[in-house]
Parts: structure tokens; sequence; C-alpha cells
């Protein structure tokens, strides 16, 4: 009776009662050798019909046919090479490498986890058919396949995961180092262009880089161009004042220039009190204000003609 | 310990060797009054290069120090404060009001000499 309901909700819930009479190690063994045969002998249909039923239920959208079908077919070797061998080294190692390809495509991570849950339903229902007229076999098939299908659905899923959050934190860590340089334009002049979106924790530690490099370079003078910040709001603002602030106190001067309009207005609106700071139209303007207050004088002379 | 004050040219310095109780901030701040006047000098430098930590008793006691050298007629500069002091010090809302600032004792010589004019 019981069997018999197993197999009608197959789709769903394919939970199947432990086998009470096998030693599990060998017959594990040996049913997986034989699911493995079986999936390599039916290696091109089963394939086929997984993919197809990518396309039906729109995942990968982001991939062609063609594609989809190449990935499909290494994936499936690499699942059916798990499966008969039990290690998961090497198909670790290949989601690794397949996220890295998909995931500047815009592949998503329900994707993936979809595709993988597909291909275990879709090689489950090959071995119902294939098993249909022995339910005994069927359960004791099934109870070597759930457990490695499952385990390889997992792999692969944080395979995935993992590889996007590497992903993020390097890109984080790029954006970090790019975007706060200290510039030495003359002896004892500093500039610091700022670009992007400044948050809290940006801001920090755009203050310290800048505070070490007026330290190291003994600058007098540093000129904070905010052309590239987008947006200003209190917060942001706060910070450029402790940044002016800090440099202060160890005796430099910051000059902020290219604070656009919006921002001009902005500030102004919400009421941040900015009188204490020197502001420049632009980056040229400032740094010829620092030139002044260093002691410079640039000249032009005939330009030298060759 | 106290606060070694030493005379060069027309300038005090006040170098500051191990961190500070706020006892011994007092005691600095009495020597230096006392001594501006007396070596006549027209500027003092106040070195914070060893300190690692700024409070807000040692914030507040720097800027009265060079309130009450400025009523004896000279200038005072702090120098040397580091990035680290410098960063918290912003970040706790601590200030040294208008008091000159420099990197170090060299940049603060030169600071004092412009100011004051020699």
């Amino acid at each position: 009776m019981n069997k018999i309901m197993t197999q009608k909700n197959k789709n769903d819930n394919r939970k199947t009662p432990p086998i009470p009479d096998r030693p599990a190690d060998e017959s594990t063994v040996s049913l997986l050798r034989e699911l493995v045969a079986h999936l390599r002998e039916n290696r091109s249909k089963l394939r086929e019909e997984w993919a197809r039923r990518i396309t039906e239920s729109q995942l990968l959208t982001a991939m062609t046919r063609g594609e989809i079908l190449a990935e499909a077919t290494s994936v499936y070797d690499n699942y059916v090479e798990a499966l008969e061998t039990g290690t998961y080294e090497a198909l670790q190692a290949y989601s690794r490498n397949l996220s890295e390809r998909i995931i500047p495509r815009g592949v998503e991570t329900h994707e993936v986890i979809g595709i993988v849950l597909l291909l275990r339903d879709v090689l489950a229902r090959s071995l119902f058919a294939k098993y249909r007229g022995d339910f005994d076999k069927l359960n004791r098939i099934l109870d070597a396949y759930e457990p490695a299908a499952n385990r390889i659905a997992n792999t692969v899923a944080v395979g995935f995961v993992q590889e996007r959050e590497r992903i993020i934190r390097e890109q984080q860590e790029a954006i970090r180092e790019l975007s706060t340089p200290v510039l030495q334009v003359r002896e004892r002049l500093l500039i610091l262009p700022m670009i992007g979106i400044i948050d809290p924790q940006r801001a920090r530690q755009m203050t310290e880089q800048l505070l070490h490099a007026i330290r190291n370079n003994r600058a007098k003078v540093v000129v904070m161009d905010i052309t590239g910040v987008a947006a200003m709001d209190s917060t942001v603002a706060n910070h450029l004042v402790q940044t002016v602030d800090a440099a202060r106190l160890l005796g430099a001067t910051v000059i902020v220039t290219g604070l656009s309009a919006e921002i001009a207005q902005t500030l102004v609106t919400i009421g941040v009190d900015l009188t204490k700071i020197i502001t420049v139209g632009d980056l040229q303007g400032g740094i010829e204000e620092a030139e002044r207050q260093l002691g410079y004088k640039v000249q032009q002379v005939a330009p030298q003609t060759t | 310990m106290r606060v070694p004050i030493l005379k060069e040219g027309n300038y005090l310095i006040a170098s500051i060797q191990s961190s500070l109780s706020d006892h011994e901030l007092l005691q600095l701040m009495e020597d230096l009054i006392v001594q501006v006047q007396r070596v006549r000098a027209k500027g003092v430098i106040i070195d914070v290069t060893v300190l690692d930590i700024m409070d807000s008793f040692s914030t507040r006691t720097l800027r009265d120090i060079a309130s009450m050298i400025r009523l004896r007629g000279a200038t005072t500069v702090i120098v040397g404060i580091q990035p680290e002091v410098a960063f918290a010090m912003v970040q706790l809302g601590l200030n040294l009001g208008d008091i000159y600032t420099a990197l170090d004792l060299d940049e603060g010589i030169s600071l004092l000499n412009s100011v004051v004019g020699r």
C-alpha cells in the first residue's frame, strides 16, 4: 500500500520507506553503479529533455539555446561522474568555473538552483519510467540516488553563491582602492579627487588616507575636488567638515572645489554650516589658490618650437 | 614628571615626553604662563607627538593654555598631532578652536615666524 502511494506522489514527495533487509553500503554502491550505467546510456535523451525543460521554465534567459545545451552537457557529465565516484571536488571546481562564466552575464541564484533541481527531477523521472514494474527496486534506487543528488544540488548552489560573494568582495575591494587616490601635484600640495557615492565607511577610510598622506608628504594645502560626487546630504557634508577639521589639526589647509549648483542648493537648504571651509569654484581655481598660499607663481613662457 | 620647557630665540618649546596625567597637564599650563612673560617669548610651541590619546580634558586644557598665552602677549602652536589622534578628535567632536596647528616642530617654528613676524 505504502509503495503504491509513493508512486502516485512521485512528483512532489519522493520519500521512500527504508529498506530493512540489506547491508546499506554494498547495495548502495552497486545500485549507484547501475544508476550511472542507466544515465550514461540515455545521456543524449535526458540531456535534451533537461535543456528543453530549462527553456520551458524560462530559466537562463541570458543564454542562447546552443549555450544552454553545451553547458547542460558538461553539467550532466560532471553530475554523472560525481554520482559514480562519490567525490565532489571535480564538481565543485566545475561549478565554481561555471559560475565565474555565467555571473557576468546576469544569471541569478534562483536560476542556478532551479536548473540543478530540474536535472534532479528529470533524472528521477527517467528512473520512475525505467523501474515502473519493480517498486522494490525503484525504492532502493531512489534511496541511493536521492542523497547523492541532493548533495550535488547543494554543492553546485553553494559553489555559485560562494563565487558570487567572492566576486562582490573583490569588486568592493577594487572600488575602495581605486576610489580614493591622494595625489601630490606640487611640493606640499595634495589633491584628493572624490568620485561616486560617499558612505560613512568610505568617508572614514578617505579621511584616514588623507591624514597619512598629509604627514608623509608634509603637505600644507590639500585641494579636495568633489566634482564627481553625485549627491550630498547632511551626513556626507558632516564627513566633509570632519575631514577638513582633522586635516587642520595636522597643520594643513583644505580647499574644497567643484561644488555643483545642486549640491550648493541642497547644503544651504538643509542648513549645513560650511562657512569655515574654503571653497573655490573648480579644480583649476583651487590649485591656483593653493599655489598662492604656498607662494608658488606659475608663469607662462613662450612655448618651445621643436 | 614635569614637561621640559626650552627656550629657542623668541620662542618657548614645551616638548611632552610621555602621556600626561591631568595634574601634569595643569602643571604645564602654570609653568608656561609664568615663563612666557619671564623670557618675553613671542611664541609658544607645544609638541604633542608622543600623545596617542587626546581626551576632552586635554583638548580643553590646550585650548585654555592657548587663550591664556594670548592674553600674555604670545602665540601658541600645537605641533605633532598624529593622524589617528586627529581623526579620533573630530569623531568625538573635540576641537582646538582657533589655535594654530602644524605638522611638526619645524613647521611650527616657520608658522610662528610668519605669524609673529620674527
